[in-house]
């Protein structure tokens, strides 16, 4: 059949000359910035008024291809940098797309305490397990006796739970997907985009090159295939519960909840002050 | 066609079913396999050909087969594959 | 959001925190993060209560890395940021000091400096981060320091530093200690409409047309806002003019870090500000900021009162530092005296500047700072 060239309908939403991206063949980033684009695709998204701020790791890069206004930041500082952006001007959509080490590690001071005032930013973390870019370190995530550059004898240290993480403390939105949930990851990129409140997506992203091959899975295909045969669907069920094993990765929105966010009450502070004072002139 | 479907819908005629104009850009290709495995119908293949990035880009082997689902597209990292909705002038020819 | 209350105008009688705050809020600060510090806490104390009645915003961050991103964030979404801290909460900011100087954010960091190394002395004045603000941060590059001596330099010297900031798109210390900032003074602000404020340029092309690292003659490029429908993209990584990492290019990296050195060092004539007073015939000069210049200038005049011919030289803007300054007055000295509140910082410049003069340095570290007559006698020793 002839086929003539038409151009990737989400490509408006990438800048084409930083494309192809840096990332590994069979690396989830793609996925979960393909997802991202679609949504934003879906939901028409106003991409003047959307900033991406990504922190260092593999990830990082995603900053530079969407199409948008974009931050690169210091090494898990994104969400420290995007507080900043979100309380000086609350009209725009800030979403950080990042990795477990980056939010989690160095980082994980600045995610709980984003998370405990409620700040409406959006984070979306792929979760590879490891430190990809800088060849495979153990991290946060890295599971127990899993082997990487820097645990050569069998991981001993424990993981966290992400979404356990999250919710304890007090995300409005927390869900986990792995890269094979594209439809269910997309819609909910689309809830995450639309709540108000710090929001957090865990994607479980397969890391072939690095990850993979040190923990008999040499492929993005058998790390797919791991996914697809550990994964359920238990949508807000006790995150908890939710540790990633083996045998078993739940999946599904974890919490959903309406409350205030931090830039709300402090912008509605500022009206109640000026009022009072205008009260005081009058 | 299966033994139990033994009736023709009324508005076959009126109705087309929808039909896939698969996109692949071979170049972008990074040779990951999710499209071809992770395709319901098996429409696609891994080709013999090697692309400007030395990797083995898939095939279009069943066209026909394709049900629009796009998950090809929704899971490939790399922007590298994408369906379309064949126009219904094409199909009638 | 419109400003409410109205502007503080006229003398009062603060305290330098006070004065810093007050001068943040009238060079149109509207953004402030920080992490309370002895002895920098009343700059935030007071802005918590001040930002709001201008439509600001004031955030407690959970430390002092998260504070100095946050202004930088704050910076890039349209709002004049600043944070302030002491020594160790410098140290935090060090990581992301380098990223404002790479992405050039104008910001202002105000570092009232307590004793240190490490915790230290947290009441207590010093002068010991001097260094530590123009090399903390890791990489090539210039900063831009200001010394202030006094509770109305707290004022004028914090809308100077936004100014620069927003001039030369770099981060501005403002490098206090413990005694102008909680001591009480006299400080006369005036009506706005006398102050010069400063706005940083904009763009004058449209988003399809904009490099946001394309310099202008001055070696600054314009700076767009997020969210003004500009996509443009800004990293910490070794970048080309269109914001794109290039870390692979020696060429991109020369380019880049050079013009961040250069915008500050081509326009050291319009940035540097000296107080010299007494130093056209003198034989002994004394270089020295901060409150410790208070003590140097009146061991000046009582050298002066005794005919020593004694002058005073005192760097308001210590990065860059004022060589030319520094050199014309030491060609015709026979001393220079430096008295610092630390083991010997600032000096080395001294010293590299003054060439052959000789250079005297007084240390003193702990609760006070040189008296003018552990100056005088070094001033006397001197000629």
């Amino acid at each position: 059949m002839v086929q003539e060239i038409v151009a990737h309908p989400l490509s408006k939403y990438l800048r084409e000359e930083m494309m192809p991206h840096i990332w590994c063949a069979g690396c989830g980033n793609g996925i979960v910035l393909n997802c991202f684009v679609h949504a934003l695709d879906e939901l028409k998204a106003d991409l003047d008024k959307l900033v991406v701020v990504s922190g260092i790791g593999c990830i990082g890069r995603t900053a530079g291809y969407t199409n948008t206004a974009s931050f690169h930041t210091t090494h898990g500082r994104s969400i420290a940098f995007a507080t900043g952006v979100k309380l000086a001007n609350p009209e725009l959509d800030v979403v950080i797309v990042s990795g477990d080490g980056d939010l989690f590690a160095i980082g994980g001071n600045h995610f709980i305490h984003a998370a405990r005032r409620n700040i409406g930013i959006k984070v979306i973390c792929a979760n590879n397990f490891n430190y990809g870019m800088t060849g495979g370190q153990l991290g946060p995530t890295t599971p127990l006796e899993a082997l990487t550059t820097t645990s050569p004898y069998g991981n001993s240290e424990h993981p966290f739970n992400l979404v356990h993480l999250a919710a304890a403390a007090g995300a409005s939105y927390v869900a986990r997907w792995t890269t094979l949930h594209v439809r269910r990851l997309t819609q909910s990129i689309k809830r995450l985009m639309q709540k108000e409140g710090f929001c957090f997506i865990e994607v479980v992203s397969p890391c072939p090159e690095i990850f993979g091959r040190r923990n008999k899975m040499r492929s993005g295909l058998e790390m797919m295939g791991w996914f697809r045969k550990a994964s359920v669907v238990e949508n807000f069920s006790d995150p908890a519960k939710a540790d990633i094993t083996p045998d078993r990765i739940v999946v599904g929105e974890f919490v959903d909840i309406e409350k205030m966010s931090y830039e709300k009450l402090f912008h509605e502070k500022i009206a109640q002050i000026n009022e009072k004072t205008m009260e005081k002139m009058s | 066609m299966p033994e139990r479907i033994k009736h023709v819908p009324l508005d076959i005629e009126k109705v087309k079913p929808p039909r896939a104009e698969i996109h692949l850009i071979k170049n972008q290709c990074k040779g990951c396999g999710y499209c071809i495995e992770f395709c319901p119908k098996k429409v696609l293949e891994e080709s013999e050909e090697i692309n400007a990035r030395g990797v083995h880009p898939p095939k279009i082997v069943n066209e026909d087969k394709c049900i629009l689902c796009s998950f090809c597209s929704a899971v490939c990292p790399d922007f590298a594959i994408f369906v379309l909705e064949k126009k219904q002038e094409e199909t009638k020819k | 959001m419109s400003a409410k209350r109205s502007l503080l105008t006229g003398a009062h009688f603060l305290n330098g925190d006070f004065a810093c705050a007050e001068g943040a809020i009238a060079a149109g600060c509207r953004f402030f993060a920080g992490y309370p510090i002895t002895p920098a806490t009343e700059i935030a104390e007071h802005l918590s209560e001040r930002m709001p009645e201008f439509g600001g915003i004031y955030i407690q961050m959970e430390d002092e890395i998260a504070s100095m991103a946050a202004i930088i964030g704050a910076s890039y979404a349209g709002l004049k940021s600043m944070t302030a801290t002491s020594g160790p909460g410098f140290s935090l900011m060090q990581e992301n000091i380098g990223l404002a100087v790479m992405t050039e954010t104008p910001c202002v960091v105000v570092d009232i400096m307590r004793g240190g190394p490490s915790t230290g002395q947290p009441t207590l004045p010093g002068q010991q981060d001097v260094m530590q603000a123009k090399w903390g941060s890791h990489g090539d590059y210039e900063i831009i320091a200001l010394a202030p001596c006094s509770v109305q330099e707290m004022f004028s010297l914090t809308v100077e530093a936004f100014n620069l900031s927003e001039i030369y798109r770099v981060p501005v210390l403002l490098l206090g200690d413990e005694i102008v900032a909680h001591m009480y003074e006299k400080v006369v602000i005036p009506p706005p409409d006398k102050l010069r404020i400063v706005n940083r340029k904009k763009p004058h092309v449209p988003s399809k047309d904009y490099q946001p690292f394309m310099p202008e003659e001055d070696f600054v490029p314009p700076m767009a806002t997020f969210g003004e429908g500009y996509r443009f993209h800004a990293t910490g990584l070794t970048h080309d003019e269109h914001g794109y990492p290039k870390t692979q290019s020696s060429e991109v990296q020369t380019r880049l870090v050079r013009r961040l050195c250069d915008k500050i060092r081509k326009n050291v004539d319009k940035i540097v500000k000296v107080e010299e007073i007494l130093t056209e015939d003198a034989d002994v000069i004394v270089v020295s900021y901060g409150i410790v210049a208070r003590s140097a200038l009146s061991a000046v005049r009582k050298a002066r009162a005794v005919g020593i011919k004694a002058g005073f030289l005192r760097p308001i803007t210590l990065w860059p530092f004022p060589e030319k300054h520094v050199a014309k007055a030491a060609a015709q000295a026979k001393a220079i005296v430096v008295p610092e509140m630390n083991c010997g910082q600032l000096v080395r410049e001294v010293e590299r500047a003054a060439k052959n003069t000789p250079v005297a340095f007084l240390s003193k570290l702990g609760e006070d700072p040189h008296t003018p007559a552990e100056i005088f006698e070094a001033i006397r020793r001197g000629i």
